[in-house]
């Protein structure tokens, strides 16, 4: 008998399991992009081609900074791994419009270089980039930060969320208006509407858990709601603070960061509800009008320590 | 309590299409057969037989040593040629006896019926069942006879027969539910006396409904014995989380089933029984099946053991092109082997063989903290936090974090986006523990 596969002709011998599901983190982050399209378009409809040009500064300084650190640790640039791109595009949906590009720029590579690759690269990072590179530009360029623009015409005014802070007097938007994203803000943040459907998509795709978006919005709504009540300000207060600022956007896709987010589900919720809760205290009490991007940054330093104090009981182990 | 499946797990593509609706044939019968000394877990056998002696079908030809060792039989009749040390699908190189067949098919006389199978004791039973050379037919090979030994202060009240078959392309448990299921009844009936307890369980996954139906008819005027039907996922058929689902008692960690009361047997194993209890035939023939995109027509064989795997793929028309690999058993949890000149043995259910990949592995990546590893693991484990331990060598962490109670399902490395091998590196920290543990004693 002649065997098909002599010893010359030795098999493939690798250990199991032998197939995979074909997820793989390169899919993940496309999706990721795919997710931030319709947020991307409501921002290039309502502030037109100032956003269209810091977007552009963000995406082409993180790609850049990515390109030379990787090559300046001779390691590989991977072809479809695109994060970097992830990280540009986040950071200039929380950037204003009228940001002087350099600025934009800067902030995107602050991101990738210090953020990310000084921590050690994809994985390793303890902040979210993104956000960690609004910060830097907040502090560093607090003026140019916090100047606002109105959708379409691009006249200089308040967000809704300054309106409510500072400025009093002034007419407030209509909560439809508020939820289409049509008032002034960052770029990829005002349309709540927008967001959510990104958000949904990647939920469907199994790219984020429900528990942090849901544990995020709802401590948020819950104590804006019992403010609302106690001090009289009605049950508009808590939906305008649902959908005012990068309340959605930082609930689905910045505390959603798979790297700088707990592992464990309980983790995740109090993870959440801890953005949450920072939140409503820094918009209520602190000194910003927002305070979507410092509480995901706070709760980001605490992720460590909800992973080792929400591990799951082992199987079998005393309940 | 949640009875109809685990926590965690996966959902990997079945294929089970390709081979279910066939109806198990009978493949030719070699020339040759290479039964290798090791076909279980425990000490190898040693020969009981030389070069050149003629062997009659059923006849011991090695015998075991020690407690946990099962003994092995000729598979045909004719002279022992050779033994030689070859090729295992277990991944090892083991003594094979070699026999080649005169096609007389003259059994041995050891092979006979007893008077009434109905009347043997228990301990009657077991002893049969140990002479016969039955172990777990699942893939682990355990000697089944050693499950049923009376442990003092403690008892079992159910027997969970596992038709679950939760691996990828495998349909030989299936197809004998459909084809024996009578079989499989007189089997957990044994089994049931052995044990000692009075509540049977046939468990089923719910992608085999006709073979919930012919077990439901089956067991319909027994009132001892019912069908659990559990939900499809991976790995539904682990011992310890089939046991959770059909039951909701979890084994504590470390421990066995018998902590809570429960045997567990493969539906295989429980057919092998009936047959050896009551035609004295010992384990020499299983079914099994051949699937996978290598194979022209994937089927399922009932296969003499010692039957190389290239003449039951030969069989099956050959392969599709070229070849990349060939498992032993299914993908999630089987061994690849070096080449198809390797023998069938009591353990396995199933050869796939995979066709060369025209994509390029992926490259990995770090972890990226997904959780997708933790969220899939029916142990409770966080892989990706085991495999940093590991990575640095950090055993006493790794243990501390509970690695022995990895059931090394794969789940984890299956659904990892980063491409990792957390189980692979698991195997090696549950490796490390292990030898830290025997120096200790």
């Amino acid at each position: 008998m002649k065997l098909m596969n002599s010893t010359n002709d030795l098999l493939l011998v690798t250990s199991s399991p032998h197939v995979h599901s074909r997820d793989s983190v390169p899919d993940a982050m496309r999706d990721v992009l795919i997710a931030l399209v319709p947020a991307l378009v409501c921002g290039l409809y309502f502030f037109r081609l100032p956003a269209l040009m810091v977007i552009v500064s963000c995406l082409a300084s993180a790609y850049g900074a990515e390109y030379l650190c990787l090559k300046l640790q001779n390691k590989p640039v991977p072809v479809r791994e695109q994060s970097a791109l992830v990280t540009g595009l986040l950071l200039s949906f929380c950037l204003p419009p009228s940001l002087p590009l350099w600025m934009a720029a800067l902030g995107s590579a602050f991101a990738i270089v210090i953020v990310k690759h000084l921590f050690g690269g994809l994985g390793h990072n303890i902040f979210n980039p993104a956000l960690i590179g609004r910060a830097f530009l907040l502090a560093s360029f607090p003026v140019a930060m916090t100047r606002w623009t109105s959708p379409i015409d691009g006249v200089t005014t308040a967000t809704p969320l300054g309106i409510m802070k500072e400025a009093a007097g002034q007419q407030l938007p209509e909560i439809s208006q508020l939820f289409i994203g049509n008032v002034s803000g960052s770029i990829g943040e005002t349309s709540a509407l927008a967001v959510l459907a990104g958000g949904l998509y990647l939920l469907y795709r199994r790219h984020i858990d429900w528990r942090i978006p849901g544990s995020f919005l709802g401590t948020v709504f819950l104590l804006t709601a019992l403010i609302g009540v106690v001090t009289g300000k009605g049950m508009l207060f808590p939906v305008f603070h649902l959908f005012a600022g990068g309340l959605f956007l930082g609930a689905f896709f910045m505390a959603t960061d798979w790297v700088t987010s707990p592992v464990t589900k309980v983790g995740r919720l109090i993870f959440g509800a801890g953005c949450g809760a920072f939140v409503v205290l820094i918009r209520l009490k602190g000194g910003y009008p927002e305070g979507v991007a410092y509480s995901i940054l706070l709760m980001n330093v605490v992720t460590p320590l909800i992973d080792r104090y929400t591990k799951a009981r082992v199987f079998g182990g005393a309940k | 309590m949640n009875t109809s499946t685990f926590k965690g797990g996966i959902h990997p593509e079945g294929h089970k299409e390709l081979t279910c609706g066939i109806k198990t044939s009978t493949a030719r019968v070699p020339d040759k057969v290479y039964i290798p000394l090791s076909q279980h877990i425990g000490a190898p056998c040693v020969p009981l037989v030389t070069v050149g002696e003629k062997v009659a079908k059923g006849e011991k030809i090695g015998d075991g040593k020690g407690f946990v060792s099962s003994p092995i039989h000729a598979s045909v009749s004719g002279t022992v040629v050779a033994i030689e040390v070859m090729e295992h699908p277990g991944g090892t190189f083991v003594p094979c006896i070699v026999i080649e067949n005169d096609r007389l098919e003259t059994w041995h006389e050891s092979v006979r019926p007893p008077a009434d199978p109905e009347a043997l004791s228990p301990a009657e039973l077991r002893s049969i069942i140990f002479n016969g050379g039955i172990v777990g037919k699942g893939g682990a090979t355990f000697p089944t006879h050693v499950k049923y030994n009376p442990v003092e202060g403690s008892k079992f009240d159910t027997v969970i027969l596992n038709g679950v078959e939760c691996e990828p392309y495998l349909t030989g448990d299936h197809r004998r539910m459909l084809e024996k299921p009578d079989r499989i009844v007189a089997g957990l009936k044994y089994i049931m006396k052995m044990a000692d307890c009075n509540r049977g369980i046939i468990a089923i996954e719910d992608n085999k409904m006709d073979a919930v139906a012919s077990m439901e008819k089956a067991v319909a005027d027994e009132s001892a014995i019912h069908v659990v039907v559990l939900k499809e996922k991976y790995p539904q058929g682990a011992e310890k989380q089939l046991i959770y689902a059909c039951t909701g008692r979890e084994v504590p960690i470390g421990g066995l089933p018998l902590a809570v009361g429960v045997l567990v047997n493969n539906v295989g194993t429980a057919s092998s029984i009936a047959d050896v209890v009551e035609t004295g035939v010992p384990f020499i023939e299983r079914s099994l099946t051949i699937s996978g995109d290598g194979i022209a027509q994937p089927c399922n064989y009932q296969v003499r053991i010692g039957t190389l795997f290239s003449e039951l793929i030969s069989e099956c028309g050959g392969y599709t092109g070229a070849v990349e690999r060939i498992i032993s058993g299914g993908p999630m949890m089987g061994k690849t082997v070096f080449s198809a000149a390797v023998p069938v043995v009591k353990g396995t259910s199933g050869i796939v063989v995979m066709k060369k990949s025209t994509a390029p592995p992926p490259p990995e990546f770090a972890c990226v903290r997904c959780a997708k590893c933790i969220d899939a693991c029916p142990a409770y484990l966080e892989p990706t936090s085991l495999v940093k331990r590991a990575k640095r060598s950090l055993w006493h962490e790794a243990e501390a974090e509970n690695v022995m109670s990895c059931i090394e399902c794969g789940s984890c490395a299956y659904v990892c986006p980063s491409q990792i091998p957390l189980i692979q590196f698991i195997r090696r920290a549950k490796q490390a523990v292990l030898a830290a543990k025997a120096k200790r004693q």
